[in-house]
C-alpha cells in the first residue's frame, strides 16, 4: 500500500471538480422513437424478411416487365400454353402471352391499388376520426351516429354496387374501396384520440396554454402514428385481396389490363390442364399477403413503446 | 341491459333503411338497362318500363319500393322472366345457408381447438404448427384455396367430388375452402386471448388453491378467453357470406352467391336490389344478435348497461 502511494505524486493529477452541466449532458447519440422502431424491426427476423420480400417484389414489379422482351398483352397463337422455359420464365397463357411479364405487370396494378387505396383510406379516415375525437361535442355525436350506421353495411356488397355504377378500371376500383374503406380507420383513430385526450401530458400541455394545433401536431399525431402505420400495413393485404376478389367475379380490373386477380381467374379456368398457370400467380399473391401480414405483426410490436425492452 | 338491446335494435333497422336507400340510388345510377337488345322497339321498351314502373317520378318509385320491401315483396326479376325475386332467393338461399353454416361451425370449432392447443403448448413445436397454419390461412385468398383443394383432392387424387352439391361428400371441400380464413383468424385470436388470460390474478388464485391443471384450463382460462372471439363472429358471418360468391362459382353450387354475381353482370335491377337488401339485412341482424349475445354473456356489459 505504501509503495503505491509513494510512487504517485499529487502534482501529477488535476482536480476536475463537479460540473453539473457536463454531468447532465447526453454523450450517446439520441435514439428517437423511429430509430428505436427500426432497430427492433431489424432484430425481428420474421418481420424483416417480410420487408425484404416486399422490397424485392416492388423492384420486380417496376423492372420485371421492362427486362422482358414481350409486352404484357402480346397475343401469339404460335406459343400457347407453353410450360416454363428459358425464353418464357413463367411459361405462357392460353393466348400465348408471356406469364413473367403478366405477373409483374399484375403486381404493379395490384400493389398500386393496395397501397393507394389504403393510404387514401387512412388519410380520410384519420382526419375524420381525429377531428371528431379531438373536438367532440355535437359534431362528434352526429359523425359517430353516421359511422355506426355505415359500419353495419357489408363492405364488399357496397363495393360491388359502386363498381357496377363506375364501371371496371383501376380508378373506379380505388374509388369504390375508399368510399367504403375509410369508416373503419375513422372509428379506431377516434377511439385512440379520445383515449389520448384524457392522458395527463395533454392536460399539462393545455394548462400551459399550448395551442390546439401544436397539441395535435406535437402530441396527438406522433402518438397515434405507430398504430396508424400498423393498421395501414395490415390493411394493404386486405385491399389486394379485395381487388383480386372483385376482379375474380368480373367487376374489378377488365382485360386487357391485368392484375393478380385477373391472372388467378384465368388460372382457375385452365387449372385442369395447365395447373402452373394458377400456381405461379397464386404463389406471388400468397407470399405478398404473407410478407405484409408478418411485417404488420412485427411493426405492431416494434411501434408499441410499452413493449420496449421486453424482447 | 334493456336500454342496450333497444339501442342496438334501433341502429340495426336504421342501417337496413340506409342500405336500402343507398342501393336504390346506386342501382338507378347504373349505366345501361336490362332491356336493351337489338330487337327492342321504343314502344315495347316503353311498355315494359311502365310495367316495372320506371316511367313514374323517382320519388314515387322510391316510396313504392320501400312499401314493398316492408311487406317483404321484392318484385319480379327482369332477366328470368316471370320469376319473382322472392322465389329465386327462396330457392337458392338454402344452399348458401347450408354451406355457410357448415363452414362456420367447422372453422369456429377447429379454430378454437387450434388456438387453445397453441396457447397451452406455447413455444413448443405444436404451437409453431398451429401458428403456421393460422398465418397461411390469413394469407391465402379463398378462391385460391378453393381451386387448390379442387385440383388436388378432386382431380388429382380423386378423393372427393369435383363439383355440385348433392351429398355430404360434396359439401366437404367447399366448406373447408370457405372456412379456412375464419378458422385461421379465430385460432390467432383465441391463442392471444388465452395467453392474456393466463396472466390474470384469478388463475394464480386458482393455482394456489390447488385446483387441477385441467380444471383451471377448462373452467377458468377457456371460458374467459372465449369472450373476444365472440365479438368477431359478426364480421365472420359477413366474410363467409361474401366468400360464397366465389366458392359457389368454383364448385358450381346453385346458391345465392352465383345468382348475385350474375344479376350484377346482367343489370337485373330488381334482383340486385332484392338480393343486396336480403344479404344486408341478414348480416346486420346477425351482427345485432352477436352484439346482444355478447352483452348477455359478458357480465361487465350486463352490469354497466352500456
Amino acid at each position: 500500500m505504501e509503495d503505491i502511494k509513494s510512487s504517485f505524486d499529487r502534482s501529477q493529477f488535476i482536480t476536475v471538480g463537479k460540473n453539473s452541466e457536463k454531468m447532465e449532458s447526453i454523450t450517446r447519440p439520441n435514439l428517437t422513437y423511429w430509430k428505436d422502431a427500426w432497430r427492433r424491426i431489424k432484430k425481428n427476423k420474421v418481420a424483416f424478411s417480410g420487408l425484404v420480400i416486399l422490397i424485392i417484389y416492388v423492384v420486380l414489379a417496376i423492372f420485371g416487365p421492362i427486362i422482358s422482351q414481350y409486352g404484357y398483352n402480346d397475343i401469339d397463337s404460335s406459343r400457347m400454353n407453353q410450360f416454363i422455359s428459358s425464353s418464357h420464365w413463367f411459361g405462357t397463357d392460353e393466348l400465348g402471352r408471356d406469364l413473367w411479364t403478366r405477373v409483374w405487370r399484375g403486381a404493379r396494378v395490384s400493389l398500386a391499388i393496395g397501397f393507394i387505396s389504403t393510404i387514401l383510406n387512412t388519410v380520410i379516415g384519420g382526419l375524420v376520426g381525429g377531428i371528431s375525437g379531438y373536438y367532440g361535442g355535437a359534431l362528434d355525436s352526429v359523425l359517430m351516429r353516421i359511422i355506426d350506421i355505415l359500419y353495419g353495411i357489408p363492405y364488399l356488397i357496397v363495393a360491388i354496387l359502386v363498381m357496377v355504377v363506375l364501371g371496371t378500371g383501376i380508378t373506379s376500383l380505388i374509388v369504390a374501396m375508399v368510399i367504403v374503406g375509410w369508416i373503419g380507420t375513422a372509428r379506431f383513430v377516434r377511439g385512440e384520440v379520445l383515449r389520448l385526450k384524457e392522458q395527463d401530458f395533454i392536460a399539462a400541455a393545455k394548462v400551459l396554454g399550448v395551442s390546439d394545433l401544436t397539441i395535435i401536431v406535437k402530441h396527438i399525431i406522433p402518438n397515434v402514428m405507430g398504430l396508424i402505420i400498423t393498421n395501414l400495413t395490415m390493411a394493404v393485404p386486405k385491399a389486394i385481396f379485395n381487388e383480386a376478389f372483385l376482379s375474380y367475379i368480373g367487376l374489378g380490373i377488365a382485360p386487357p389490363e391485368c392484375s393478380w386477380g385477373i391472372l388467378a381467374k384465368s388460372g382457375v379456368k385452365m387449372l385442369r390442364i395447365y395447373p402452373y398457370q394458377l400456381f405461379i400467380p397464386s404463389f406471388f399473391i400468397c407470399t405478398t399477403m404473407l410478407a405484409l401480414n408478418l411485417l404488420g405483426d412485427g411493426l405492431r410490436d416494434a411501434l408499441d413503446p410499452r413493449l420496449r425492452g421486453t424482447e | 341491459m334493456r336500454k342496450y338491446i333497444f339501442k342496438r335494435v334501433i341502429i340495426s333497422f336504421v342501417t337496413i333503411w340506409v342500405l336500402a336507400t343507398i342501393v336504390f340510388i346506386l342501382v338507378r345510377l347504373m349505366p345501361g338497362d336490362p332491356f336493351s337488345s337489338d330487337k327492342m322497339t321504343p314502344e315495347i321498351k316503353a311498355n315494359i318500363e311502365s310495367y316495372y314502373g320506371f316511367d313514374k317520378p323517382l320519388i314515387e318509385q322510391y316510396f313504392t319500393y320501400m312499401k314493398n320491401i316492408v311487406k317483404g315483396d321484392f318484385g319480379y326479376s327482369m332477366k328470368y322472366v316471370n320469376q319473382s325475386v322472392n322465389k329465386i332467393i327462396a330457392d337458392s338461399f338454402p344452399y348458401s345457408f347450408d354451406l355457410g353454416m357448415r363452414a362456420l361451425s367447422l372453422s369456429i370449432s377447429l379454430g378454437l381447438v387450434f388456438g387453445i392447443i397453441a396457447a397451452l403448448y406455447r413455444g413448443k413445436q405444436l404451437d409453431y404448427v398451429c401458428v403456421i397454419i393460422a398465418i397461411i390461412g390469413t394469407s391465402v385468398p379463398d378462391f385460391i384455396i378453393g381451386a387448390m383443394l379442387q385440383y388436388f383432392f378432386g382431380i388429382k387424387w380423386g378423393l372427393f367430388p369435383v363439383a355440385q352439391y348433392q351429398g355430404i361428400k360434396h359439401t366437404i371441400l367447399p366448406s373447408i375452402a370457405l372456412g379456412f380464413y375464419t378458422m385461421a383468424m379465430v385460432s390467432r385470436l383465441m391463442r392471444a386471448s388465452m395467453l392474456e388470460v393466463v396472466q390474470q390474478d384469478y388463475i394464480k388464485t386458482a393455482k394456489s388453491k390447488g385446483i387441477s391443471k385441467f380444471r383451471i384450463t377448462y373452467k377458468h382460462q377457456i371460458r374467459n378467453a372465449i369472450m373476444p372471439v365472440v365479438t368477431v363472429l359478426g364480421p365472420t358471418v359477413a366474410s363467409v357470406l361474401t366468400g360464397t360468391f366465389v366458392i359457389e362459382s368454383i364448385y358450381a353450387i346453385p346458391g345465392m352467391g352465383k345468382y348475385y354475381v350474375q344479376s350484377v353482370q346482367n343489370l337485373d335491377y330488381s334482383l340486385i336490389l332484392g338480393m343486396t337488401i336480403f344479404y344486408g339485412a341478414f348480416l346486420v341482424l346477425a351482427n345485432m344478435i352477436v352484439d346482444i349475445l355478447y352483452g348477455v354473456i359478458d357480465p361487465r356489459i350486463r352490469v354497466s348497461g352500456r
